[in-house]
């Protein structure tokens, strides 16, 4: 059994067959042969190391004809190897008696031998490649026709790869693949995006460990702690269909109240929204019974491919989740990226502080076509269904008002050519600075709805960049400023008669639950898959008990007083829930 | 030797030193094997307390035996007397490196 640890990127635990993508694409679907079929599989077998032998023989002849006894030297070496006696018997008794396919007969028993090699620490370590070529040679006769391509995967397996390319994910069948793993990679790599939206284990960075497992082979993948588990032990195993019985229960409740609305003990409807970055999440948000798309962010547009999104790029996305959605309400964000990730695409200069720098709104607002583009779109899906336009990071009431005269400018220019669109469209803001809470008063008459991004309002109230791991313990949710801060912006809005909603990564944490709506939310707007927990919890509360509950917690000077205090409440909930 | 419980099975041993300037790689470990098998005592070599099998190209390989290693073949068998002759003389040949050619 081998454990290996890299960077848990999606949660989630499965146990399956390893399917290992090498270089060629090779796959190994079985490791068991029935015992009927030993005879058919040895000829199989001894046919393919045959056609492998007179392979080798001939490129050796070619070789020799062309330049000479030495340079066909390697290919007598190969084929030394290949007829190797011992070699040849643990092949055979590796499917006559352990009823290993000859596939995987072939890849575990040769990768054990390249093993040994690569441990030798003189120049003979590189017969290791030899190893390969034959194990490459062999399973190419074996597999023949056969070889499938990752399209054509009929049964469930876990996949494992150096790496996974954009091209590679979207030929998966998604109804079989249980899970990923790769050597490289990091936590916001194309593989983690990618299994995030499939809600299944990713397990990336592993560094190098594709020589040590052969198609077929059992795989525990465990997402929740990053381990990747090469042949579990038995106790190993148990362990795990445990976890997973558990969790699957888990998931069977939630999913009975799915249809039911996140409404209070005491009868107040909480409006429960998706946040997306994909419009295929539209369908998950829906499948967990939600109120529509709280926050639909759209940098995934300009960052998945090279150029630009066209204005027909964006309108496909928005008119994807638009339609899907049937009516129910879409909040479509702008642009939300620093110059960090476009400089190169347009000519900035990098800056010092991308998260106080060019960004966001602003970043649009300067590069006025790529602004009026994605607003071109949303307006033409406006047409659609109740679409609603949200401008991130706004400090300043001069921003707000030019960036709805873009908008309005945009809407003439779509009249004037007869294109179909919502003028009353909603248009909102996000409240994710100091600088807007503080001066909400006068926002909140120039729009007609504002988000609570928690995620960037923390950072900037408490000074602290999340991603520095050197100060993460400092960036915290429940610290009394950003809870002031929360109050005050729900209090403005509320008599304003203004909706209100909060959107960043607090909303999404059942902790929160109980002081956001004690602080006087009625919309929360999480990712997919906390849809169930969080309505759960709300049906479980009364708004009562909740704002007492803020009121003590806002009445405590630190963040780790409150989070006890919270933690503590929660508990209580579940334990009440249980009862 | 002669073993003294089985009739016309003898165990012979003689110490071996590669010679070669690279050592016992691919192409004489499979000079060496090829030798091995045309006899059919056992063959082992021995380094140590690491023991393989003459007649595997592959086990031979895994010896990794650099130039100066001292190795013991042991052949067990009814011609092992002349097993040991041919792979002795393989390795005082240098197992051919340079195309010296040495007749026997």
């Amino acid at each position: 059994m081998l454990k290996l640890q890299g960077i848990a990127v999606s949660p989630g635990v499965t146990i399956g067959e390893a399917l290992v993508l090498d270089s060629e694409g090779f796959r190994i679907p079985r490791r068991f042969v029935e015992r009927s079929a030993v005879d058919t599989e040895l000829a199989r077998l001894a046919h393919a190391i045959a056609a492998t032998a007179r392979e080798m023989e001939r490129n050796r002849d070619a070789i020799r004809a062309e330049l000479g006894e030495q340079y066909a030297a390697i290919f007598e070496a190969h084929l030394a190897m290949l007829h190797d006696e011992k070699l040849q018997r643990e092949l055979q008794a590796a499917v006559r008696d352990r009823n290993w396919w000859p596939e995987y007969a072939v890849s575990r028993t040769l990768r054990r031998y390249a093993k040994v090699f690569q441990s030798l620490d003189n120049h003979i370590s590189q017969r290791a490649h030899d190893i390969y070529d034959i194990e490459k040679s062999l399973l190419r006769n074996l597999l023949g026709q056969r070889r499938e391509t990752l399209a054509a995967i009929s049964q469930p397996v876990i996949v494992l790869a150096h790496n996974l390319t954009p091209s590679e994910t979207a030929t998966l069948d998604r109804r079989f693949v249980q899970g990923f793993a790769t050597e490289l990679g990091g936590p916001g790599s194309h593989t983690a995006i990618v299994a995030e939206g499939l809600e299944i284990p990713a397990v990336v960075g592993v560094g190098p460990f594709l020589a040590d497992v052969s198609g077929g082979e059992p795989v525990i993948l465990d997402g929740n702690q990053g381990l990747v588990i090469l042949q579990p032990d038995e106790e190993t195993i148990a362990r795990y269909r445990q976890e997973l019985e558990a969790a699957r229960t888990v998931a069977a409740q939630l999913k009975e109240i799915r249809d039911l609305p996140a409404e209070t003990t005491d009868g107040v409807r909480i409006q429960l929204t998706g946040n997306i970055e994909f419009p295929s999440e539209a369908e998950q948000c829906l499948a967990r019974g939600c109120d529509g798309i709280g926050l639909y962010r759209t940098e995934f547009l300009y960052l998945a491919s090279r150029t630009e999104p066209t204005e027909d790029d964006h309108y496909a996305a928005y008119a994807e989740v638009v339609q899907a959605m049937a009516g129910r309400p879409v909040v479509i964000r702008t642009l939300d990226l620093g110059a960090d990730k476009m400089h190169a695409r347009l000519n900035i200069e990098e800056e010092r502080n991308p998260c106080l720098g060019l960004r966001s709104i602003r970043l649009s607002l300067r590069q006025l076509p790529m602004f009026r583009t994605q607003l071109r779109a949303i307006l033409r899906a406006s047409a659609l269904g109740d679409v609603r336009v949200m401008f991130p990071l706004i400090s300043t009431i001069v921003e707000l008002r030019q960036a709805r005269m873009v908008l309005a400018d945009v809407m003439e220019d779509l009249a004037e050519h007869g294109i179909a669109f919502n003028r009353k469209m909603p248009v909102g803001m996000m409240v994710e600075t100091p600088a807007a809470v503080m001066m909400l008063d006068t926002f909140i008459k120039e729009v007609d709805f504002v988000s609570i991004g928690t995620n960037d309002l923390i950072q900037y109230t408490l000074a602290v960049d999340r991603g520095n791991k050197d100060v993460a313990d400092l960036y915290n949710a429940c610290d009394p400023a950003v809870l002031r801060l929360l109050r005050r912006s729900l209090d403005v809005a509320r008599e304003a008669g203004v909706p209100a909603n909060v959107c960043g990564q607090m909303s999404g944490s059942v902790m929160y639950t109980q002081l956001l709506l004690g602080l006087g939310l009625r919309q929360l707007s999480v990712p997919p898959s906390a849809i169930p927990e969080v309505k759960q919890a709300c049906r479980s509360v009364s708004v009562a008990e909740c704002r007492l509950i803020a009121e003590k917690a806002l009445a405590m000077d630190g963040a780790r007083e409150v989070k006890a205090y919270l933690r503590d409440q929660l508990r209580r909930r579940l334990a009440q829930a249980v009862a | 030797m002669s073993g003294a419980d089985t009739v016309g099975v003898q165990t012979l041993t003689r110490e071996v030193v590669v010679a070669n300037s690279q050592g016992l790689h691919a192409r004489p470990a499979d000079m060496l094997a090829r030798e091995a098998r045309k006899w059919q005592s056992r063959i082992e070599l021995v380094d140590g307390s690491q023991r393989v099998d003459g007649k595997s190209i592959l086990d031979v390989l895994t010896l990794a035996a650099e130039a100066g290693r001292r190795l013991v073949v042991e052949a067990t068998g009814p011609d092992a007397r002349e097993a040991i002759e041919a792979i002795g003389g393989l390795f005082e040949r240098k197992f051919n490196e340079h195309g010296t050619e040495q007749t026997s």
